[in-house]
Order: structure tokens, then sequence, then C-alpha cells
């Protein structure tokens, strides 16, 4: 997973927004088998998501989200993503190791029998506080577990918490996540804002997010994609100041200097580290910062 | 003292010698919520008159009338810019002998004023009038904004009947036309509906593929270099090209930038953007909402302007030779960049140039904003069923798959690549778009020609077909 | 509709398309194609209903269909979708 600054949610069932759901900006668009589509629509929306996949592959990443393991739907799902060969499966629900286990034992037993090469990779979707307590452990529960999303509507109501703009409620769950991504070494994707024409309240969300240390960020609505990906990508002020740090520490190896300042902050290795980070987000999200 | 109120329409026509064969001509400020030119001609019919030339900026659904009036030989020639709803369908299908005019928002004044064109009779709905028969678009129940189409017309035809229904007895401070080219005024209950005239409010569009299109149409300004201080510009009213204009306006904020005008048809969206000091003035030749109307009552930068001024390529000079941007959009653009805003795909009628080929023609950068694919029909073709505005005119297609340059325009190419845009040959647009929606077939056409199409200047460069 | 031996798969939003398979005469199945561009592409959408059945060897049935612009995988899918439907209702 490269670029994972925004993930658009696609209803499964509209054929008009899934074919132009490669070009409305976001990093991954999730096509949504799950919330987005009513019970009797289950089969229709899996044959029309597997053949928009196979007919009109996005210039983007796809993620299937599937319906949850207590459902009926969940095997077929997975098939319709490997047939039409998405990249991810996001799967709901996520609560324990186990379920990761239930799944990648579905995805493998389903890459066997089609004979596909292409590895789909999972991204587990925590709403729960269970899930929750579970993070690092589902973290590092499957090397084909890419990430974890962070599901904070179904989280909030189980709580008996109140939903804000701020997220004061959710500030836990969110900082839990982002360390056992951390930890385990896979991305941490933030909720997405769901007030949607609150697009003040977006972009300070998105910014917050950031700060925490999340990768990206779930996007219900088209209209989030581009201050979502603003958010996430550095600023050109952020860009001079690493590139500045580069020139710097480039110097003082040379110069067999150890420890050299700029601006009078010291230039150490977490800086040059954060410096690159920067450099390298930077290199990967022009051409969709302009978009 | 002189009284230049005539008790009705009957009279009026009466008075201004209405007879067969003549020219008389309409202005569109009152849009689809017009109820002049069918008050007119319902009285012209009554009184017998036969052989009609009409000469309308524009002709709405709400002149569904018009098509009895054209069976029944009272009105036979059609001159217009711009034609929607049963009678663009009517007269696609072949209603009228003559072909359809089609002329430019500056191609109308230009033929006006050379005497190509002789207005027997020019009607003007006409918002307030005062007791010398000045004329104010602002005010009144029917108020419209800017009466900027009707000028050439109250300036040139033999006889100017203003229609109002807002007669008031102090004297205008403001006039869009003033008393000395009116010869009669006449009253009648309400000249236009108010929601028909002018929408309350424009709203921001939700369409997702606008609004990815705006945001690579704003990408493309950004990189053209041509939006500095004193940036002049133009846009449609559709949804990406207003979403474009809003994207804009955050960048002219982030950039702290000033411009010089804003032109053409003015929204809301403008509106701020002069309130907010983003632009030094708005040249108004028509109002598309409330708040347009209430800006150009009250605000000394947002000013009224003829057709001539706008857009009319015998003035020694006009607006649109001083864009630096226009965003227009399109039915169709071919692999010539030649764009059609006249037919459909099936080749019926649905419009005209409007000031499409006049902004084209004089904007630094002219640039189409339009879906890739509509209803599964590509919208680059490889000839458009008619040509509205030639290719040399156009620079830019931006679609939501990516972004095409016109090759006579490789400086704008280049700086469009480094600023890492996704730039395509017209040609791959197509092949895209071919790829996704699969070939359609050619429409197929009868011989029988409904319309004939005048660039602004004068020359004649296509003509439209009745499709089979 | 409570018709109990048809099955429909779509919608009549605009890039969809609304499929109804019906029992025919047996023969020959019989399709109708309603289309908002039904001059470019109304020979098109015929064809690609006709493969479906085809494909999924349901032959002597009655398809109606009213197109708002669907792309050809659309179709595709909206058919194999009411062909499913149809067998589990005939089964």
């Amino acid at each position: 997973m490269n670029r994972c600054r925004t993930m658009l949610f696609m209803p499964g069932n509209n054929p008009g927004m899934l074919a132009s759901a490669g070009s409305l900006g976001a990093d991954i668009v999730i096509f949504d088998l799950e919330d987005a589509v009513a019970q009797a629509e289950k089969d229709t929306a899996r044959i029309l998501v597997r053949n928009t996949l196979t007919y009109l592959k996005p210039a983007t990443e796809v993620t299937v989200r599937i319906n949850a393991l207590d459902t009926p739907y969940w095997k077929d799902d997975i098939d319709a993503a490997i047939q039409g060969g998405a990249e991810y499966i996001l799967a709901p629900k996520c609560a324990q190791a186990s379920d990761v286990h239930t799944l990648m034992g579905a995805i493998e037993e389903a890459e066997a029998r089609t004979g596909t090469t292409k590895k789909l990779l999972l991204i587990a979707l925590i709403e729960s506080a269970l899930g929750v307590e579970n993070a690092f452990a589902l973290a590092t529960s499957h090397p084909r577990l890419t990430g974890i999303l962070l599901g904070a509507e179904d989280l909030t109501a189980e709580l008996g918490a109140k939903r804000t703009a701020v997220g004061q409620e959710i500030l836990y769950a969110r900082s839990r996540i982002v360390m056992a991504c951390r930890a385990a070494g896979i991305k941490a994707l933030d909720t997405p804002f769901p007030f949607v024409t609150d697009l003040e309240g977006l972009a300070a969300d998105a910014a917050f997010s950031a700060q925490l240390g999340f990768d990206g960020k779930a996007v219900i609505s088209p209209h989030h994609v581009h201050a979502v990906n603003e958010a996430f990508s550095p600023t050109a002020e952020q860009v001079r100041w690493a590139e500045r740090v580069m020139v710097v520490a480039r110097r003082a190896k040379e110069e067999g200097k150890g420890a050299v300042s700029l601006d009078g902050m010291m230039i150490d290795l977490p800086i040059i580290k954060r410096a690159e980070r920067i450099l390298s987000r930077a290199a990967d999200t022009t051409e969709t910062c302009n978009a | 003292m002189r009284d230049k109120l005539l008790p009705d329409m009957a009279t009026a026509l009466r008075e201004a010698g209405l007879a067969d064969g003549m020219t008389i001509s309409f202005h569109h400020h009152m849009r689809n919520g017009d109820h002049v030119l069918n008050a007119v001609l319902a009285e012209a019919a009554k009184q017998g008159v036969k052989n009609l030339t009409l000469l309308s900026s524009s002709i709405f659904p709400v002149h569904a009338p018009l098509i009895e009036h054209i069976k029944n030989g009272v009105v036979t020639e059609l001159d217009t810019n711009y034609m929607s709803g049963p009678v663009a369908a009517a007269v696609s299908r072949g209603l009228l002998e003559k072909p359809v005019m089609f002329r430019s928002h500056g191609g109308r004044p230009r033929a006006i004023r050379e005497g190509s064109r002789v207005i027997d009779i020019a009607f003007v709905a006409a918002p307030t009038v005062d007791p010398m028969g000045n004329i104010s678009g602002s005010l009144g129940p029917a108020a419209c904004g800017s009466l900027g189409y009707a000028v050439p017309d109250a300036e040139c035809a033999k006889t100017v009947i203003a229609v109002t229904d807002n007669l008031i007895d102090t004297t205008l401070e403001s006039v869009s036309i003033p008393h000395d080219r009116v010869t009669h005024v006449v009253k009648m209950d309400s000249i236009g509906d108010p929601k028909g005239i002018v929408s309350g409010s424009t709203s921001m569009t939700r369409d997702p593929v606008a609004l990815a299109i705006a945001r690579k149409a704003q990408a493309a300004i950004r990189a053209s270099g041509l939006l500095k201080d004193g940036f002049n510009f133009q846009t449609g009213a559709g949804g990406a090209s207003l979403a474009t204009a809003q994207y804009l306006r955050e960048d002219m904020i982030r950039m702290k930038l000033k411009g010089g005008f804003l032109l053409g048809g003015i929204t809301k969206y403008l509106v701020d953007m002069l309130e907010e000091g983003l632009f030094d003035s708005i040249y108004d030749v028509q109002c598309f909402d409330l708040a347009a109307v209430e800006s150009i009552r009250k605000n000394a930068a947002h000013h009224e302007i003829s057709a001539d001024t706008y857009a009319s390529p015998r003035q020694k000079s006009c607006c649109v030779d001083f864009l630096d941007t226009v965003l227009l959009g399109a039915s169709e653009i071919d692999v010539n960049f030649n764009v059609n805003v006249h037919t459909d795909s099936n080749g019926m009628i649905i419009g005209g140039s409007g000031g499409h080929n006049d902004a084209a023609a004089g904007a630094a950068m002219t640039i189409i904003v339009a879906p890739l694919i509509r209803a599964r029909l590509p919208i680059v073709v490889d000839r458009c069923t008619t040509i509205t505005t030639p290719g040399n005119t156009v620079d830019v297609l931006v679609t939501e798959r990516g972004i095409a340059v016109n090759p006579a325009r490789p400086d704008l190419a280049d700086r469009f690549r480094d600023a890492k845009l996704d730039v395509y040959s017209i040609e791959e647009l197509r092949a895209m778009a071919l790829k996704i929606a699969g070939e359609p077939r050619k429409v197929e056409f009868t011989d029988r020609i409904v319309g004939t199409v005048e660039y602004r200047d004068g020359t004649i460069i296509d003509s439209l077909r009745a499709p089979a | 509709m409570g018709n109990t031996t048809q099955a429909s798969a779509g919608t009549l939003e605009s890039n969809d398309i609304l499929v109804v398979i019906a029992p025919g005469n047996g023969g020959e199945a019989t399709v109708s194609v309603e289309s908002i561009v039904m001059k470019q592409f109304g020979p098109a959408i015929i064809a690609t209903i006709q493969a479906s059945l085809a494909e999924h060897g349901l032959g002597g049935v009655t398809v109606t269909a009213q197109d708002k612009g669907a792309l050809d995988c659309t179709i595709k899918a909206r058919m194999e979708a009411a062909i499913l439907r149809y067998k589990e209702l005939h089964s």
C-alpha cells in the first residue's frame, strides 16, 4: 500500500458511482457491499462490483468491503473481489485475531480454487470495544493484514458515547490503533468524518488525524476527498524545511561532523528520519494534490 | 407634454405599424419566465399579421406557443443565438421552411449594427419604466438586472416598444435603456415570472464527477501562469464551471491575488468574489440569480454592459478580448477541438452559441469542462455533429479522466506537464472513452437543412440538418 | 409488481438498466429495449442481452429492458443477476 491518504466509500449497487470511482481524486476506493447495499440487493451488487472491477478497473487501488462474518454473504463477496482483481478486502467488525484467521483461511482457499496469483491483502475494520482492546493482537495476526481502519460510528454507539465533530470521544481508540499499527508495522487508517456538509469540521478533523500519526482516512463523500488529501500531504513549507534538513545533514556527513543545527534546532537522526518521511510523501502525492 | 403610454398591446402594435413581412426583435433576460414574446405574437396573430421574422436573442421552453404561430404562418423566419425546449425540438424536425439563423451573442449585435439585420420593431421587456420612458432592469416585480442584449435592438430598431408591468411616477436614478431610444410604452399585468427569470439561489453542484472536473480545471488554471493580479475571468453557469470558480476563489485568497473583471452571465458566486475584494469589477450582460440582480442595483463596481460591449467583433474592442481564461461547456468536442453546443447526440437542437464562440475567440485560454462520458456517450468525437466554436479558438479540454491540450498550444501542455497534471492527447481521451463506453453508431440525418450557424464575424461555418 | 413468475434486476437511475425476465412462449427469447441511447447503442444492448441468455443457457423467455445509459459491463451484471434470480424462482 503506497498512497492511502483517502479511502473513498462508493455504494456497491450504483453503477454510475462505481464507474467514476477512479476519477474522484481518492488514493483508494472502497466498493461497499455491506452497509451501502440493501439486504435484497446483495446479489446484484456483488455481481455489479465484480463486473466493474473486471471490465473497468479504476486507475486507483480498489478495496471491496465485504459483509460481516455473521452473515451468509461474506464468502461470495470474497470470491467476487478475487475474480474482479481487487487489491484489498476490507473486513467489517473485526474484534479478535481469530476473525482474521477465519477470513484469511477463506481468502487462501478461494485463491487456490480460482488459481489466481494476485494476493489479496486484508484491511481490518475495528468498530467495537473488544476490537480496540485487541488492536495489537489483530495488527500482528497475519502477514497479509496490511492495515487497520477504525470505524467510530458503531464503536461510539456501543460505548454509549455521543459522536461529535471534534471527536474527543474517540481519541483513546484512535491513539490505541495508531500505536498498535505502528508497533506492528502496518497502516493506521482513520474513521471517516460523518458530518457530510461540515467542511470546516472535516478539515480540522483530518488535520488532527494526521497529527495523531494516521497514514490516511476513510471518506464517505466524494466532497471530502480533496480536504483529506491535503491534510495528509506535506505543505510546501514542510517540504522546504525537509529539503534544508537534508542539505545540512549531507554537508555534516561530508565534513565528518557529528551534530549540526538548522535554525537553532539540533539535526539528529529522528529529525532526518522525519524529513525523509515528508519528502517521500511529497514525492508520491504531488499528482493527486493537484488533481 | 408627451405621453408615450399606450393603453394596450393591440394599440401598441397598430401604432407601431406592425405589418406582414416585418422583423420584430426580443431579448431573453426574462429567460424561461418571459411573458412578452408570447403576448406580442398572440396579438399579432389576432390582427392577422403574417410572415414575421422573429429576431430573439434566445428562445426558451416557455415560448412553446411559437410553434402554432409558425404553423399558421404568423412567423416564418427565426434568427436566434440559443434555442431550447419544444420550439427547438420542432425546428429540429423541420418545422420551418427557412433554416433558422443561429448567431452568437456578439454576432447578433454585429449583424444589427452593420445593417445586415434590420429591425422594424424591437420589444423590450422592461421591469421598470419612468414617465419619460427610461427603462431599468433592476427594479420592479420582474427585475432581471442587466438588459444588455436589448441595447443594440433599442438603438437600431425603427420603433421601440417598452413592455412593462411597473410604471413609476418618479424619474429613474439608474437607467438601463434611456428614453430617447423608446418610442412607446405599453403595460401588461406581468412581463415575466420571477421564478423563471432568475433562480432564487444557485446551489453548488453535488455531482462528484463535476467536482472532480472542477479540481482538474482549477489545477490547470493554476499551472497556466495566467492566474495573477489583474486576472480577467468568465465562466458559464454549468455545475463544473461554477465549482471551478469556487475553487479558484480559494486559490486567489491563498495567493492574495486581486483579479480584474468577471464577465458574462452573473451568479451569486461571482458576486461574492467581487464583494470579497477578489476582483475589481463585474461586467454583466445578464444576471442568472437574485444575488446578481441585487448586486447590480447597489454595487457601483458591478457594471451593466451591452451585448456590443460584451462580445461584438464590430466594436473597437469588446470585453471578451481581454479575458485571461474562460470556462465553457460542450455537448461534443471533436479531435480538432471544434465544439458543439447546438445539438445533442441525436442531432436535436438543445442550445446554441450564446457567448460560447465569442468568449473562446477572445480569451487567452479557453477551457472546455465536460465529463468524458455522458450517459454512455463519449464527449470526444471524430467530428462534431454541429460546429459552434471552431477548434482554433479552443485550448484545453478538462474531463474527470484527464486533460487534453490543443497541439497549437505546446506552451500550455508543457506547463501542465511540469505541474504533473494528467495530460493526454485528445485522441487518447477519445480512445479511453470508447474503451469504456463502446463505439456508438452514427446518427443518420436527412438532407433537410433546418439551421445555419453564423460565426461571430459573419462567416457561415456550419448548417444543421434534421435527424432521420 | 407482486408477480411470482418474473425476475428483475437493476434500477432506473442514470447509468443503470432495469431488466425484467418473464416466461415466454417457448422458442426464441424475445427482447424489447427502451433506451436513452437507442440510436447509438440499441442493437448493442440487445446483442448483450441475447449473449447473456445464451451464456447462462436460458431460452424461451421474454426480456424487457429500460436503459438509462448503462455501460456494457453493467448490462451484463444486471442480466446475470436477473437470470440467476429467474432460475432460482423456477427451480
